[in-house]
């Protein structure tokens, strides 16, 4: 089987593992998790140098932030498939005494998690921090983070974006899940972002596009692209395309899956969409 | 024991939302925001009846804060909605300068409260809102126990000139309050009279405490029960006449033991009426994901840790 072969299969396992991780606990957020499912895979199979035994200050690999802490289904499903920890441990999500905590948390120390996330709005801050200490300590890697385009409405994303052109934090790879969904409805209706490319180059980023973020090919060029406009002086952003759902008919197309767990008649309908793979589930 | 029952159980975001809609037909110059979370904050109601009066902010609170702020001049009176987190911590530089010290009349209004959110975890478990709020000179703060009272107070607090953090809840929990009961901020409403231990409680903890309250009295311990609806301004009258009769006090609340009721308690009898007073609050820690009930059992919120309390400031009583 080709490289790319095999992490289609993985993604189609992590699609799995998201929905029966939400449905035995009938609460977190399959939407965004199940959209940006490519991402996970293209980043931790293919893009980032990371080491599955985890060191929290990421000396010498790249680090990534979730700052959408909700999609943390797709989170835990890649780290475990990666080797963070057993996948067996998916089956204790947000259960009590668990360390895979509804919102990504540092607290029990899983492995992978550097800072908690949940409350939006937080994450490029810090990972501008991480980065800029990564030049303080001589250390060429990279920092990656996701947001929601949702996220997007919040201040502090634009403090914290003004200040990485302003102090050209260049060895940042922010990428912005664009799937057009938040909670009370599309985002156009909400609080429209209206050209979200354009405000980023207002504030002095490097933007470049992902079409189809539910295409891994497209995913992994598209954060090849990236990596190749760091290093010039400036923060580099990815609007990246994708559907909320994606992988299930009836989870697309809607904000409605954002934070809803399908029942079990669902479940077996959606699982029958994504057949089990020799990766097995968990 | 004075018998407490209910016929069923009612989040007390909903009863928010009841009374929105009910204020908002009252009362035209009442306005809502909200960030993102209609549904959650049981908004919607609101929002169909009075479209023009509704503001949707995005995923924005700290603006959702300001603009509440701006919209009381001239005379509208804002209601926010959000969960309790987002509601205080997110955005307390915001509510402190531009509303409480200005002395505008918005209205908090913050869901989700406490530990009983369950599995979204400790990010969005806020436990020291009402610490943060009740330090702010000018707040109101408001901690409801049940549907019924929920939406009293929030059709009462259109009424009170002044900043109001209105505080509730996410799962379901018994009805037991009347729905006609007037609804008097400050007024503390004694659900039991008894001599032996006074329970002061707030929130999810008033029903846990009417449990704790039956579970006493089948041992032979009278435990007067005071539902402190309003934490600021704290009742002080009829926390002292209860105490002075009593001699001992529990206080019962979904928050850490730093900053909440405990303390709003305590504070009143050491320089007054000095007694032994003990806290059932979450202890110093940060929650977890799990079942609300799982919750409570695990930070000791539930009835037994009141019964159990209720007997540990007997034992400290003055012989
Ligand atoms: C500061 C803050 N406000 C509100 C929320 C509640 N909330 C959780 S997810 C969400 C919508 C996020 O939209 P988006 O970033 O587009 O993510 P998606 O729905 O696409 O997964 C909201 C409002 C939150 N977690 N944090
Ligand atoms: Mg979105």
């Amino acid at each position: 089987m080709s490289d790319i072969q095999k992490l289609k299969t993985l993604a189609t396992q992590i699609r799995r593992d998201i929905l029966r991780m939400v449905h035995a606990v009938q609460s977190g957020h399959p939407g965004g998790s199940l959209g940006c499912t490519e991402y996970f895979v293209a980043l931790y199979g293919s893009v980032m140098k990371h080491n599955p035994r985890f060191q929290p200050d990421a000396i010498g690999e790249d680090l990534f932030f979730l700052s959408n802490g909700h999609i943390s289904p797709v989170w835990y499903s890649t780290l475990a498939r990666f080797g963070y920890f057993s996948t067996e441990e998916l089956a204790t999500f947000r259960k009590i005494n668990s360390r895979l905590q509804g919102h990504p948390a540092t607290e029990e120390g899983l492995p992978g998690v550097r800072v908690a996330s949940g409350s939006l709005g937080q994450g490029l801050s810090v990972a501008i921090g991480a980065a800029q200490t990564k030049k303080l300590n001589n250390d060429p890697h990279l920092v990656y983070v996701l947001m929601g385009d949702g996220e997007q409405q919040e201040g502090q994303i634009w403090e914290a974006a003004m200040y990485a052109a302003h102090h050209k934090v260049d060895n940042l790879i922010a990428t912005v899940d664009l799937n057009g969904q938040q909670i009370d409805g599309p985002v156009s209706k909400v609080m429209d972002l209206m050209d979200l490319g354009a405000k980023y180059r207002a504030f002095g980023w490097e933007v470049t596009e992902c079409a189809n973020g539910n295409d891994l090919e497209q995913v992994i060029a598209a954060l090849q692209h990236a990596k190749t406009l760091t290093g010039k002086g400036k923060p580099v952003l990815i609007l990246m395309r994708t559907e909320m759902g994606y992988g299930v008919d009836f989870m697309m197309h809607s904000h409605k899956w954002h934070g809803v767990a399908p029942n079990d008649e669902q479940l077996a309908q959606a699982l029958a969409q994504l057949p089990e793979t020799e990766l097995k589930d968990y | 024991m004075k018998k407490y029952t209910f016929t069923e159980k009612k989040d007390t975001r909903s009863g928010f939302g009841a009374g929105l809609l009910e204020v908002g037909k009252q009362n035209p110059n009442v306005v809502a925001l909200c960030a993102d979370l209609t549904g959650s904050l049981k908004m919607n109601d609101f929002q169909k009846a009075f479209p023009e009066r509704f503001f949707q902010v995005g995923i924005a609170e700290a603006n959702m804060m300001g603009l509440a702020a701006g919209m009381t001049i001239g005379g509208k009176i804002p209601y926010t909605g959000t969960f309790a987190n987002f509601s205080t911590g997110r955005v307390y530089d915001q509510i402190r300068q531009s509303i409480a010290y200005s002395g505008k009349n918005v209205k908090i209004c913050a869901s989700h409260a406490g530990i009983t959110l369950g599995e979204d975890g400790a990010t969005h478990q806020i436990l020291e809102d009402i610490g943060m709020m009740r330090m702010l000179p000018h707040m109101t703060v408001i901690n409801p126990c049940d549907y019924n009272q929920t939406k009293a107070a929030t059709i009462a607090i259109a009424a009170h000139e002044g900043p109001v953090y209105l505080r509730f809840g996410r799962p379901a929990v018994p009805v037991f309050m009347p729905a006609d009961q007037p609804f008097v901020i400050g007024k503390a409403i004694v659900l039991n009279e008894g001599a032996d231990v006074s329970i002061f409680c707030t929130g999810h903890l008033v029903w846990e405490s009417i449990v704790a309250g039956e579970i006493l009295a089948e041992q032979g311990i009278d435990a007067e029960i005071i539902n402190i609806h309003t934490i600021k301004p704290l009742d002080e009258a009829a926390v002292l006449s209860s105490v002075l009769k009593t001699r001992c006090a529990v206080t019962a609340e979904e928050h850490q033991i730093h900053g909440g009721l405990g303390d709003a308690v305590a504070q009143v009898l050491v320089r007054n009426l000095p007694a032994p007073v003990e806290m059932v609050a979450v202890r110093d820690r940060f929650g977890e994901s799990g079942t609300p009930d799982q919750l409570m059992a695990k930070y000791g919120l539930k009835a037994q840790n009141i019964v159990d309390a209720a007997k540990a400031a007997m034992r400290r009583k003055a012989k």
